[in-house]
């Protein structure tokens, strides 16, 4: 379905998005359709567009309480024979109207003001309790700008980590659990089944427990501090074995059988017949392997120890000492490190749904 | 090109045994048609020649080649499978040349093969399509192409009409032929279909449980079926079977005894039977002559099936056991009327108990005593 919307362009998005049960006028049940979608939505969505929205304001409007969801700034005003931009002020004047005046400084409850349309008229002492600061929404790009100041060419190294795990993470798990699934599904061999429960009861034990296990395997090989040591721990998967022998036993044998007998070795097999056809389980698997490599902060906390090897996610963590909370940097790397997934997701989702309808899992 | 002999082939998948002990010649250039019911082990007969199932014990010899440890892709053969298997993601024309290329064959020559199978099965500007987007008629083509372009020495087809339906299956079966008669390559089809049987072949091996039960020429088999499988599996409709008993034996002939039914002088050659014993009498639809004059069996109309040119007579014996019978052209018989028909006696099959024929004897089985009731 989420082909056929994006395949139509503009017109049917929004056919897609306003469609009905069949009738004409909208039905209940398409009121409570929609309200459930709606609510489906806000709660998966506010909080990425929190954080995204937060990171554009300034640390001023991140300190505030309470907090608003859209970045705002006080206005400013260029006065004639003062450096700075001054804050603007709304002020309530005794008569009951309203002025806008630029505040020059404040003492105490009392703030010196001076009206930007005619500064020649002087100061005016105003109660602060009468002044209402004149805000707009605004999105800064200071949080940004001051992290790749602060971080600069780390920030890449972080970013190149990242991504040297992701890809190759991924590329390797494919190839790997592909093979395995291949094996599973197409061989008939003594302990096939026994080998397939056995790769399912990992599932079992949490990744926290084998953690120690995992990371003294590492250091033996000498991997501790290199992206390597990383990498490869995390390349078999279980659920990618399972999800690919379920969606390989959806392919004929006789196809196996057909190729077989077109004298193709069975690596040819592997690798001409049932991979291709296997793509849609791939990208499902791919989306997995992405996500939990880019998102993965234990298993590199343990092993990448020095700050050149750090990947985003400890970049990130890093940001948080015992001190303080670089809420605002933190922020603006928050976004800036969810984006390729985003990516990630856009351009592999319309395999999504057709894959996970197609491998068994339903 | 080939013969293929198959010597006490078995093959059994744990304790269960599909083919016992199996020995078939097959000569070069034939095109034999293996038929049976399913689960006849048809299939398995054919994965076996293919190389797709390994044998239990026993050889297949092809060219006087003992194969049956070689693997599939070296044997020689090419199968078209029931479902074609053709490689989905492919086009055409790389489900035609994934086998030539796997052998490292130069481009020039899997180009002009390629070229040479899609021209003389008509599927030459189909060539960029991928399956998906070809009709059952058209996969069906590029399957055998592909069987086409490796240039075997046995082509295998596993049921390779079953996913047609009826109109096109008429025209492919007469294509195959034909590209038979200009291959001349030896050819084993395996089908569950007797009409295909009888039309295609040159030789039909019908398998019963794993066990050849006859081997010989379509019209052989439809003649003289060596035993009550045989008879009932080939021939459509379906021979009818009347069991009695012999009450009679003389030099002259048998007379067969059914239950309700007046009795039939059968003219056969002495001491073939004994009086008293038990026998089926076979009859095809085909083979009754009715009457009117209230000579031979009285059999009551359930249901009259019209098909223009033909009549089929759905009938009931007295004694309650069904016949059919087979009407050229447009019957006015209806249903409820009481006909009575006469088997032709130079058509009849008689089995014994066990079900295997009697033979009524060569020389008088022109119908020169077909006399009827005595």
């Amino acid at each position: 379905m989420a082909e056929l919307a994006a395949r139509g362009g503009h017109g049917s998005v929004l056919r897609f998005l306003t469609r009905r049960r069949g009738r004409i006028r909208a039905d209940w049940s398409d009121w409570a359709t929609y309200i459930y979608l709606f609510l489906g939505v806000a709660i998966m969505f506010a909080p990425v567009l929190w954080v995204a929205l937060s990171s554009f304001k300034t640390p001023a409007n991140l300190a505030e309480f309470p907090p608003t969801f859209l970045p705002y700034a006080t206005e400013t005003v260029t006065v004639e024979g003062y450096d700075e931009p001054l804050p603007l002020f709304e002020v309530r004047t005794e008569d009951g109207g309203t002025r806008l005046l630029a505040q020059v400084r404040r003492v105490g409850l009392r703030a010196q003001m001076i009206d930007p349309a005619d500064p020649e008229a002087g100061r005016i002492v105003v109660q602060v309790a009468d002044a209402e600061p004149v805000r707009r929404v605004l999105f800064t790009f200071g949080n940004y700008a001051r992290l790749l100041s602060t971080s600069g060419s780390e920030l890449w190294l972080f970013v190149y980590n990242s991504l040297f795990i992701t890809v190759a993470a991924t590329i390797i798990t494919l190839i790997m659990n592909s093979m395995a699934a291949f094996a599973l599904s197409k061989y008939r061999f003594r302990g096939n089944t026994v080998a397939l429960v056995a790769i399912l009861m990992t599932l079992m034990i949490p990744p926290t427990v084998v953690l120690v296990p995992t990371y003294l395997i590492v250091a033996q090989f000498g991997l501790v501090g290199n992206l390597w040591g990383v990498i490869l721990p995390t390349v078999a998967t279980p659920t990618g074995v399972f999800l690919l022998r379920q969606y390989m036993l959806t392919i004929p044998d006789e196809l196996i059988e057909a190729a077989r007998m077109d004298h193709a070795s069975e690596w040819r097999i592997y690798w001409r017949v049932v991979l291709p056809l296997s793509a849609p389980a791939l990208a499902v698997v791919a989306i997995f392997s992405i996500l939990s490599r880019w998102n993965d902060f234990l298993l590199p906390l343990v092993v990448l120890n020095r700050r050149e090897v750090y990947t985003l996610q400890l970049a990130l963590a890093s940001f948080q000492d015992e001190n303080q909370i670089h809420y605002d940097q933190l922020l603006a790397m928050t976004t800036l490190t969810a984006l390729p997934l985003a990516f990630a997701f856009i351009f592999l989702q319309r395999y999504i749904a057709s894959g996970i309808a197609s491998t068994g899992i339903k | 090109m080939a013969d293929l002999v198959l010597e006490k082939l078995r093959k059994s998948f744990g304790a269960v045994e599909v083919i016992p002990s199996l020995d078939l010649q097959i000569e070069d250039g034939e095109f034999v048609v293996f038929v049976g019911p399913s689960g006849c082990g048809k299939s398995t007969l054919l994965r076996l020649i293919a190389g797709l199932e390994e044998a239990t014990s026993g050889d297949i010899r092809i060219a006087g080649q003992s194969v049956v440890s070689v693997p599939a892709a070296d044997r020689g053969v090419a199968m078209v499978f029931q479902s074609y298997a053709l490689y989905p993601h492919m086009t055409v024309r790389e489900n035609l040349s994934f086998g030539l290329e796997n052998i490292r064959m130069s481009r020039e020559e899997i180009a002009r093969r390629v070229e040479a199978a899609a021209k003389m099965l008509q599927i030459e500007e189909l060539l960029e399509r991928r399956p998906k987007q070809l009709s059952g008629g058209q996969r069906q083509r590029v399957a055998i192409g592909r069987a086409i372009t490796r240039d075997p020495k046995i082509f295998l087809f596993d049921e390779p009409l079953s996913n047609l339906d009826a109109e096109l299956r008429v025209l492919m079966r007469v294509e195959i032929t034909n590209l038979h008669e200009r291959l001349g390559n030896t050819m084993i089809y395996v089908t569950h279909d007797q009409i295909e049987a009888m039309t295609m072949a040159d030789k039909i091996v019908v398998l019963r449980k794993g066990v050849i039960e006859q081997v010989g020429a379509p019209l052989e088999l439809y003649n003289r079926p060596c035993n009550m499988f045989v008879a009932g599996f080939i021939g459509s409709p379906r021979m009818n079977f009347v069991s009695g008993a012999i009450a009679e034996a003389t030099e002259a002939g048998i007379t067969f005894q059914a239950p309700h039914l007046p009795p039939l002088g059968v003219p056969a050659m002495a001491g073939k039977v004994r009086a008293g014993e038990q026998v089926t009498l076979g009859i095809r639809p085909e083979h009754f002559v009715l009457s009117n004059d209230g000579n031979g069996w009285p059999l009551q109309i359930t249901i009259a099936e019209q098909h223009g040119a033909n009549s089929y007579l759905h009938c009931t014996t007295p004694g309650g056991a069904p016949i059919l019978i087979h009407e050229a052209g447009q019957s006015r018989i209806g249903r409820g009327d009481v006909l009575f028909a006469q088997p032709r006696m130079d058509q009849l099959h008689l089995f014994d108990a066990e079900g295997r024929r009697i033979e009524l004897g060569e020389s008088e089985a022109d119908g020169r005593l077909g006399a009827g009731l005595p």
